[in-house]
């Protein structure tokens, strides 16, 4: 590893005033992919601004909305009470996301900041449009077996390997930033962003802010059915094939409200407008999840070794929905 | 084993002396440059800290219940940091890249992966390694557990699993064979000794003692 500069501010004015004094300098919180990427040389900046010590943790519900501080790691967001009852989905998500000691790690926010990537993006040795943009994508042809079936372009075929993203992304989540010019909210689904032909940005979030908190709204979760299925090569403590997040309200036999978002299908996670506004009101029916399924599949393709992808998000699709219905 | 130490203690002597040169001579130059507000924050070991200018950086550390003042580089890994300069080699680098949890420790309380961690941010804490598990001669009833069951073969991944097996009975994520597996995910052990790893954790757990 490249040897860097490091400073622990004490306020968040002084962590940000740190990241805009020194273009070299990034954020480091839980560490968990930002020490990886720098030890293979993905990436090698100058000065670790650490705001472990910046007073960010916490998990609080103030007037039905649902706060939970950036630097709260993965694992006591998914134990906390409120989040268990309140937001079973997330807790679900971030259970079935990387290992118990990567999550007594990683925060909140730093898992949204994690970068969407692929083993091209990790070698240095190979083209990759998102480490250095102009070079091509060495996925677009070569072994992409994990890689993006929709919302991808010729830049970039990358997805976003987060699961507790795939959950906020269902939940309508809020982003709060803080930078010099005061504060910012961002809808979860707008944090994101697709490859197009700027693949090396990750998200829309700007030189010199900082992620403080996300958001969710309260709402009664007792009649809602939340579900996480996470698809993977093995049983546990592997990055999703298909995920998909899904929260269903039923009024009698028929479907009230629907959420549904899918994860390791996009360079980020990615909603099913079209899936869930076919699902209103209609009733919990494997027919019509099927026909939801085909709705949330229209415009995906497949390149060569991810086609299988393009059976197994429907049919992902399909199984979460009949858990989170009560239909099986 | 003493005499075939000598040559290379008199080797990091010289070494250190010609860091504690290079350090001085770049402390001294790097406070002829640096911003008085740098300076003050290192002198005075304040919240803020500053390395860079200096080559290291002081870090108060807890390990096994044995204070340390140390000082590193800001790119050690809080694994590099107990192997090569604690001598505590009980934490494995298997992978290096948080892949294996072969270098699993709890730092105040709560396993991490100590290759992925940066010790310079573990500043204050408390860290148990493998080590700190025995009194005496008086083994943890993990390790008893891991050698009556035969937890293990060639022992590379060992001090890490028991450290994740610890922390999973402490969390409350042992209460059935499943829950050990998946709350065991983050351990990987090359021979395949999982069953026995399971049995021990279980057994550890059924008796009820607190660890």
């Amino acid at each position: 590893m490249i040897n860097f500069d490091y400073v622990r501010p004490s306020t968040q004015k002084a962590a940000i005033d740190a990241l805009n004094k020194d273009a070299t300098s990034q954020f480091i919180a839980g560490g968990t992919n930002l020490v990886d990427l720098m030890k293979r040389g993905v990436t090698s900046p100058q000065k670790l601004i650490d705001i472990n010590r910046l007073p960010l943790k916490g998990i609080q519900k103030r007037d039905n909305v649902i706060r939970i501080g950036a630097l709260a790691l993965n694992s006591e967001v998914a134990e906390d009470e409120l989040i268990k009852a309140r937001l079973p989905l997330l807790s679900q998500a971030l259970n079935a996301g990387a290992s118990p000691q990567l999550r007594n790690m990683a925060t909140v926010g730093g898992n949204m900041m994690q970068r969407t990537r692929c083993p091209y993006f990790y070698d240095t040795s190979m083209p990759c449009n998102k480490r250095q943009p102009g070079t091509g994508c060495s996925a677009l042809k070569g072994y992409n077996r994990m890689h993006a079936v929709l919302g991808a372009s010729d830049q970039c075929i990358a997805v976003h390997p987060s699961d507790m993203c795939v959950a906020l992304a269902a939940l309508d989540a809020t982003v709060i930033v803080s930078g010099n010019k005061g504060e910012r909210k961002i809808p979860f689904l707008d944090f994101h962003r697709l490859p197009g032909s700027t693949p090396q940005k990750d998200n829309n979030l700007q030189r010199g802010e900082l992620i403080t908190a996300v958001e969710v709204k309260d709402s009664d979760a007792s009649g809602r059915g939340a579900y996480y299925l996470k698809v993977r090569d093995r049983a546990s403590y592997a990055f999703a094939l298909v995920s998909v997040a899904a929260l269903v309200e039923m009024k009698g036999s028929l479907i009230s409200n629907v959420r549904l978002a899918m994860g390791g299908v996009a360079h980020k996670p990615w909603r099913l407008t079209a899936a869930e506004n076919f699902l209103k009101g209609k009733a919990a029916t494997v027919t019509n999840f099927q026909l939801a399924a085909v709705e949330a599949m229209k415009g995906a393709r497949g390149y060569g070794h991810n086609n299988f992808k393009l059976k197994l998000a429907p049919n992902s699709i399909i199984e979460s929905l009949k858990t989170a219905s009560g239909l099986s | 084993m003493r005499k075939e130490n000598t040559p290379d203690e008199e080797k990091d002597e010289a070494h250190l002396a010609r860091r504690k040169f290079l350090k001085q001579s770049t402390a001294l130059t790097a406070i002829a440059f640096a911003t008085p507000a740098l300076v003050s924050a290192a002198n005075n070991n304040l919240d803020e800290k500053a390395a860079g200018y200096f080559e290291k950086v002081a870090l108060k550390l807890e390990v096994n219940g044995k204070p340390y003042n140390l000082s590193v580089e800001p790119r050690v890994t809080l694994l590099d940091l107990l192997r090569e300069q604690l001598h505590l080699t009980g934490s494995k680098k298997g992978c290096d890249y948080g892949q294996c949890g072969a270098c699993t420790v709890h730092v105040d309380g709560k396993r991490v992966l100590s290759c992925m961690s940066l010790a310079v941010m573990q500043d204050g804490k408390k860290v148990t390694t493998i080590e700190g598990l025995s009194t005496g001669d008086e083994l943890h009833p993990m390790q008893e557990a891991f050698i009556k069951h035969d937890g293990f073969q060639c022992g590379y991944c060992t001090p890490g699993q028991i450290m994740s097996g610890i922390a999973c009975i402490r969390e409350g994520h042992a209460s059935t064979e499943d829950d050990i597996r998946q709350n065991m995910s983050g351990n990987i052990c090359r021979c395949g000794a999982y069953p026995n790893i399971v049995a021990a954790i279980k057994e550890v757990k059924e008796k009820g003692a607190t660890i």
